[in-house]
């Protein structure tokens, strides 16, 4: 069965049936960012966010790093500032060197990539001016190390065993170093709140970690941690958008198995409707 | 204007990179996504002059301080050579820096690689200490896996491998999935919220 949406032209304009679900999908969440954002600034006593331990962690992680006196090494992960996790990533180190920056902690950020540590140097110095001791920061303490990887790793892992940092956070996008940074940081006795969307790294995050930020957990979390109820009505948002998911979901189910027993033959075109080539 | 017009920048480039992928029939887009690339590369290369700066900086500071002065004073001689040798021969196949990053660096690369074998064995074991509910499944799930995917599991139980195999691709692939989805969806009202203004902490304050 040809699906209705196979193919749209409209002068220069052609998407393909998967080009449009997308443009859809897009429409829709800012539709329901819209909404929410309205609904919280007529309103801002009806939201209500759970709480996320992983987050909370990371403001216990700074307050441990007070008590003892010792600094907090940030690791904004390995990737490009192209990449979504890392920008997430960068929105949560400004939160995190304010709360620092309060607590008169040093923070160290090393960087795989020139670019980000640019980014960073930026986010922490903000962070600082926010807290309102700018003379504090010091821009030394966003280098970077390398951008081959197990160099980076190596020279992360010397930084946690030469600063004793109390509280490693490493959230952003890691690949095979996720283990060998997280074990370093276990056997330095530092509190670890990790957090990334790569699957395959997030085991060993569990493994050797005290907090893990699974997902979309790690996306969530500038907003959660800036308590400002626009960008909180974001979060909102996106659970909603996953409950039209889930229900899309178990509607295709219902729909493909109707289909398998020959009771409905229209299971086809809902499918091709969200296929994505 | 000092954040409305990074705000301005953020929200155009960031829609264009949003809508290049609906416009691809217009013979217009595919030279505007290069050369708005090509700018990206260019400010990126500029950046890699502040990290060799950054490197420097960082470790003569620490060797004025005495702080570690074998490695350091070793960490930049090495980035000296390695640069001298690029620019004198290049880094061809044959070349002396090629030598160099094939013989030193590549092993050493290995090295840290192969340490990943001993720190999984050290968090596995402290992952599968059986105390709770879940960290038992895990132990359990584990070793099916793990016993399903050797030779000497079939060998034990013929059915072995089709019990790793499911748990695999059922309720682990589940799982996955969801985290994926969930992920997608996080990253994606991430970047709308940057490109829509709503996340302007990056531009200093509220």
């Amino acid at each position: 069965m040809t699906p209705v949406l196979a193919h749209l032209s409209l002068g220069g304009l052609s998407l393909s049936a998967g080009q449009i679900t997308v443009f859809l999908s897009v429409v829709l969440m800012v539709l329901l960012l819209a909404y929410f954002y309205q609904r919280i600034r007529k309103d801002p006593g009806s939201l209500f966010i759970r709480r996320i331990a992983g987050i909370d962690a990371i403001e216990e992680a700074v307050g441990r790093c007070t008590e003892m006196g010792r600094p907090i090494l940030y690791v904004p992960g390995i990737e490009d500032m192209q990449d979504i996790q890392t920008i997430a990533s960068m929105l949560i180190l400004g939160k995190v060197a304010e709360t620092a920056a309060r607590y008169k902690t040093e923070i160290f950020v090393p960087c795989r990539i020139p670019f980000v540590m640019s980014v960073a140097e930026e986010m922490v110095r903000q962070g600082f001016y926010n807290a309102g001791v700018p003379e504090d920061h010091k821009p030394g303490n966003m280098s970077f190390i390398s951008d081959e990887q197990f160099a980076y790793t190596a020279g992360v892992n010397g930084i946690m065993l030469r600063e004793r940092p109390a509280a490693n956070l490493l959230l952003g996008r890691f690949f095979a170093e996720s283990l060998i940074l997280s074990e370093t940081g276990f056997e330095a006795k530092a509190i670890q709140v990790a957090g990334t969307a790569e699957v395959t790294q997030l085991p060993f995050f569990i493994a050797a970690c005290d907090y893990t930020l699974i997902g979309e957990e790690l996306f969530a979390a500038s907003a959660y941690l800036s308590r400002d109820p626009k960008l909180l009505s974001n979060l909102k948002a996106t659970d909603w958008y996953k409950m039209i998911c889930i229900g899309l979901m178990l509607l295709g189910s219902l729909l493909v198995t109707l289909d398998s027993i020959g009771w409905w033959e229209g299971a086809s075109l809902f499918r091709d409707f969200f296929r994505i080539q | 204007m000092k954040k409305e017009i990074p705000l301005l920048i953020a929200f155009l480039l960031g829609t264009w990179m949003i809508l290049e992928n609906f416009l691809s029939g217009f013979s217009w887009v595919g030279p505007m996504k290069e050369s708005i690339t090509n700018g990206g590369i260019v400010i990126m290369a500029f950046t890699y002059v502040l990290g060799i700066y950054s490197i420097v900086s960082v470790n003569v500071a620490r060797i004025r301080r005495g702080q570690d002065v074998v490695p350091k004073v070793a960490l930049l001689a090495a980035l000296a050579l390695m640069v001298a040798l690029g620019f004198w021969r290049g880094h061809e196949e044959g070349t002396p820096f090629n030598w160099l990053y094939l013989n030193l660096y590549v092993p050493l690369q290995a090295t840290m690689f192969s340490l990943l074998a001993f720190y999984i064995a050290s968090a596995a074991f402290r992952a599968f200490r059986a105390r709770s509910l879940e960290a038992t499944l895990l132990l359990v799930c584990a070793i099916l896996v793990m016993v399903g995917r050797i030779p000497v599991g079939e060998k034990l139980w013929s059915a072995f491998p089709q019990v790793s195999d499911w748990i695999m691709n059922i309720p682990n692939l589940a799982g996955k999935r969801a985290i994926m989805i969930g992920a997608a969806l996080g990253a994606i009202s991430t970047g709308l919220r940057v490109i829509l203004g709503l996340e302007r902490s990056y531009l200093g304050g509220e």
